[in-house]
């Protein structure tokens, strides 16, 4: 069974809202959280939310990607420190609440200045109230994406791997630690050893048998 | 149909909470960074939603590059703080007054 036009636009709204609901639900337990697990678990569960979100809006390859890289690396890269410290959390939970008038305070702020601007003030040129245009059964955004990519953005695309190469090495630096006394392989010292450093070829005389 | 300001005042709404965490876990090293990494989807929000409103690709293009720089500071961040955890046995903000005058 095809859905009409309008039915597919209502189930889009439709799941949008149930997604949107879901993010923000995601994102007040990853701030409110007692355990830093359960706040990255609670920033996994916000990532596949807007992975489907950006899905709904066709935007495919940034919704695979944000999966792939966000939940597939980075937040297990999250959990795995989280687990690896042992972190004393009671301390880090003390004047939890100090200043939480002032955060809310300024979500608040935030929400009614972003709200006030979109729903009564508008945008110039741009009609908010309108949907996003269905782009054809036949498109890919992939495809689109990689064409602009590769051509338009070569050098900044290029310049992002520099940018990737520089954190890995950086990463790796920072928490590289040689430790003295450890009893480890010089591969090069084992390479360059000359016969005459290891064996000594000593000329003893004879003596006579008592 | 998802309209603009539907999405726009999502990503609003992510922005507003992720700056109250920034708030409310002040002391968490952890937690700041995650809430920082909501900060940018939020912002990634806004660059797919103009993208898809004006029918230009540059928005979506400029969200892999946010992506990208946003691994490359949380890969950093972490390393940073497993050192700084090896020194001072705690991540909490607070400890880090030694450039303090």
């Amino acid at each position: 069974m095809r859905l009409t036009v309008e039915a597919t636009s209502v189930l889009v709204e439709i799941l949008f809202y149930v997604f949107a609901t879901l993010l923000v639900v995601g994102a007040l337990g990853l701030i409110t959280a007692r355990n830093p697990v359960y706040s990255a678990l609670f920033l996994v569960f916000a990532f596949i939310n807007s992975a489907a979100i950006w899905l709904l809006a066709e935007a495919e390859f940034l919704a695979i990607v944000l999966v792939l890289v966000y939940v597939g690396a980075v937040m297990v890269l999250f959990l795995f420190v989280v687990m690896m410290l042992d972190i004393n959390l009671a301390e880090l939970r003390r004047g939890f609440t100090r200043f939480a008038w002032l955060g809310w305070l300024t979500a608040c702020a935030v929400i009614v200045e972003i709200v006030g601007v979109v729903w009564t003030h508008g945008l110039t040129g741009i009609d908010v109230s309108k949907g996003f245009v269905p782009e054809p059964a036949s498109f890919s955004n992939t495809r689109a994406l990689g064409e602009v990519l590769y051509t338009r953005y070569v050098y900044p695309f290029e310049l992002a791997a520099v940018l990737l190469l520089v954190a890995i090495v950086a990463a790796i630096a920072l928490t590289l630690r040689r430790r003295p006394g450890l009893k480890s392989q010089d591969i090069a010292r084992q390479v360059a050893v000359r016969a005459e450093d290891r064996v000594r070829v000593v000329k003893i005389a004879a003596e006579k048998r008592s | 149909m998802i309209t603009l300001a539907d999405m726009l005042t999502l990503s609003g709404v992510l922005f507003a909470l992720a700056v109250a965490g920034i708030f409310l876990n002040r002391k968490n090293v952890i937690l700041l960074l995650m809430c920082v990494e909501l900060l940018l989807l939020s912002a990634n929000f806004n660059f797919i939603a103009f993208s898809r409103m004006l029918g230009n690709l540059t928005g979506q293009v400029f969200v892999f590059f946010v992506l990208t720089v946003a691994a490359a500071e949380s890969a950093i961040g972490l390393a940073i703080l497993v050192v700084l955890f090896r020194e001072r046995r705690s991540i909490n903000v607070e400890d880090l007054n030694t450039l303090k005058g």
